[in-house]
């Protein structure tokens, strides 16, 4: 009888290249994604005057340093941006990666277009230089984020030595309340077991609240593991999954998907499987979240209050806080709902897919936006198709900005960036001091969470706001 | 790679948990060149106002601290994003150890790779020592890879002496040998040869 395996065993075990006495495994790396902040990994390979190994397995966009007001490259108004994106079409021509580029309608945030073009699939390993890579592991992919160095190595060789991670399973069970969304049972989950708390763990997220989640919920989920310090999250394939991926271009197609759904409904973990840490919660308990410090573990219900630092359990912790509040300007005890709204982002590759922007589309239809707000489509494809169902219009109609597809206002590099002061609700994953500009004061909650900040100049919790209408 | 052995430095205490990559370096700067150098821009936010004067009483500004080759830090070292430039300023500003109770993972990784070790001790051991370098100021450590410990100033206590550090056999190995990993992996083509055959064989649709 063999051992039961967690799904991430399997994966693991299947792209073992060598396991070395000491323990540091070889991995072998299925899928590669690059994108224009991937200059200093493609550098040191011409340095050497290293070939790609295998670029057909390597796949890349521009996002971090594109614009979002045009796709047009003289958009990028300052030369060293500009040349981030030029250096990655170069690369990706000169080793012959596929490029989804400026211009291309399949462009967008990487972990975006990943699953959008059944390039993530579950039982791969996957990798890219970028700490949000985890999000691919919402259709079963073992995937992580890595260093310029990293980038170089598997660019060279297509594998990585890694030491083997310890496994942690966080189940939600039961039904999630009405406008509690993915967004909210992450941000839940990380306030539960700390900002470190899946240090050195790959997690696996289970239960019945996972089982009923879109696609799109199990990416946003995925997407922040990082932020507990998980090396990487993922959820088992389903049918869901399976629904998600058919027809996708780089999905199997034919007989080749027969033989390769064959392979994925074998790679749920097997009853029995033993996790390292198991951690559970209760779905009904988990209220819309906002963030009111800065780590994505400084998470409050939208009916709850700004912490008292005074009552921390240590010493370290008090201090912690009181510094997170001094520099988001927070005063202790203050009620979430009353802390003010200067601007609102929804978008980033935590937040940006199709269903984020029917989400926050409902709460923008047919009110107006106080305060300044953008929206940002995670991919030229997300945007056609919010276009389609005619969502740009509803968001335009309340006086939220339309914009181009990119990484934009969540991190700080590309000219959408929040002025010092401001407090900004954003659907984004960090709210890390200066993260989206110098003194930037960020709030990580939900697209309708965010679009209702947007609707009342404050926090607001959206069942409140939604209560009574369709 | 830079090559790693021991290192005998002035320690400094960075009392802050969950120091996050983009303190140590902020985004805006990413785009510049290697060759540049970050050391200038290690935790620039922290050490100069918006105008570009310098804000006063940041630990490495200290004059007991300005040379300081070892950090000595707080639980999530090095946590969020990717960006390897937070290892290369840390580098570029004299940084050769960090000390804390955990790591980012992907910060963890990079540093090996650049030859920045990074050692993990107990949070309360952390806390002791953050304690006696702030008693202490100017204090050196010595760590020694070989021998995997870090050692207080010699004929002083207060709350120093030697600890034992855990370290990846095959890390420690590139370490010490200053060995870049990828021309390691190089020397292996036929067993990646060979498996990727057996892989592809497995899963053809890809």
């Amino acid at each position: 009888m063999t051992t039961p395996r967690t799904l991430f065993e399997k994966i693991w075990e299947r792209h073992t290249v060598q396991v070395r006495p000491d323990g540091a495994t070889l991995l072998h790396v299925a899928r590669h994604l690059v994108h224009d902040g991937s200059r200093a990994g493609f550098q040191a390979l011409t340095e050497r005057g290293l070939p790609v190994r295998h670029p057909e397995r390597t796949f890349g966009t521009p996002d971090h340093y594109v614009s979002t007001a045009s796709h047009d490259l003289a958009a990028i108004t300052e030369p060293y941006r500009r040349e981030m994106v030029t250096a990655l079409t170069a690369n990706a021509r000169e080793h012959g990666v596929t490029l989804f580029d400026l211009g291309d309608r399949r462009q967008g945030i990487v972990h975006v277009i990943g699953p959008e073009q059944g390039i993530t699939q579950p039982g791969l390993l996957m990798v890219c230089g970028d700490s949000h890579t985890a999000t691919h592991g919402a259709l079963g992919a073992l995937a992580f984020g890595i260093g310029a160095s990293e980038v170089s190595h598997v660019l060279a060789t297509q594998t990585l030595w890694q030491t083997r991670p310890k496994s942690m399973r966080v189940a939600v069970e039961g039904q999630l309340g009405a406008w509690v969304t993915p967004k909210d049972v992450i941000l839940a989950i990380i306030a539960r077991i700390g900002a470190a708390g899946g240090t050195g763990h790959v997690i696996e997220y289970a239960g019945s609240a996972f089982r009923a989640m879109s696609m799109e919920g199990r990416l946003t989920v995925c997407n922040m593991s990082i932020e507990a310090g998980a090396r990487a999250g993922m959820v088992a394939p389903d049918e869901t999954t399976y629904a998600y991926l058919r027809g996708r271009p780089y999905a199997p197609q034919g007989p080749m998907w027969d033989r390769a759904l064959a392979f994925w409904r074998g790679l749920p973990s097997d009853p029995g499987a033993v996790f390292d840490r198991e951690v559970t919660l209760s779905g009904a308990d988990i209220a819309p979240m906002v963030t009111w410090g800065t780590s994505p573990e400084d998470a409050a219900p939208i009916t709850g209050d700004v912490p008292d630092p005074a009552r921390a359990p240590t010493a370290e912790r008090r201090e912690a806080m009181a510094r997170a509040l001094a520099y988001m300007g927070l005063e202790p005890g203050t009620a979430i709902a009353a802390i003010p709204v200067d601007r609102v982002f929804i978008g980033s590759c935590t937040n940006s897919r199709i269903e984020d922007l029917r989400s926050a589309a409902a709460i923008a239809r047919g009110r107006k936006a106080l305060v300044p707000a953008m929206v940002v489509a995670g991919s030229g494809l997300v945007k056609a198709q919010a276009e389609a169902e005619g969502l740009h219009t509803v968001f335009l109609e309340a006086g939220f900005e339309w914009r181009e597809p990119g990484c934009s206002m969540c991190v700080g590099m590309n000219g959408d960036l929040v002025a010092a002061g401001e407090h900004c609700a954003s659907t984004s994953n960090r709210n890390f001091v200066g993260r989206q500009g110098r003194g930037a004061r960020t709030h990580l909650l939900s697209p309708a969470m965010a679009a209702a900040a947007a609707i009342t100049g404050r926090m607001t919790d959206v069942r409140q706001l939604m209560a009574g209408a369709a | 790679m830079r090559k790693f052995e021991t290192l005998e430095a002035v320690a400094a205490p960075l009392d802050m948990a969950n120091t996050d990559t983009d303190q140590i370096i902020p985004a805006r700067f990413l785009w510049r060149p290697r060759s540049e150098g970050y050391g200038h821009l290690l935790f620039n936010d922290l050490r100069t106002n918006q105008d570009g004067s310098p804000k006063p009483g940041f630990v490495l500004d200290r004059p007991a601290c300005k040379d300081a080759g070892i950090l000595v830090g707080d639980r999530n070292f090095g946590c969020g994003s990717s960006r390897e430039h937070a290892v290369w300023a840390l580098m570029d500003a004299g940084i050769g150890v960090v000390i804390a109770p955990s790591f980012g993972d992907i910060f963890f990784n990079n540093s090996f790779k650049n030859g920045l070790l990074p050692i993990v001790l107990p949070e309360a051991r952390c806390a002791e020592l953050r304690a006696a370098l702030a008693r202490n100021p100017g204090a050196r450590l010595v760590v020694d890879l070989q021998a995997q410990t870090v050692t207080g100033p010699a004929g002083v206590n207060d709350g120093f002496g030697t600890d034992h550090f855990d370290v990846d056999p095959f890390r420690k190995q590139l370490l010490l040998s200053g060995l870049d990993d990828i021309s390691f992996t190089l020397s292996q083509q036929d067993l990646i040869a060979a498996f990727e055959a057996k892989f592809a064989a497995e899963m053809p649709w890809l």
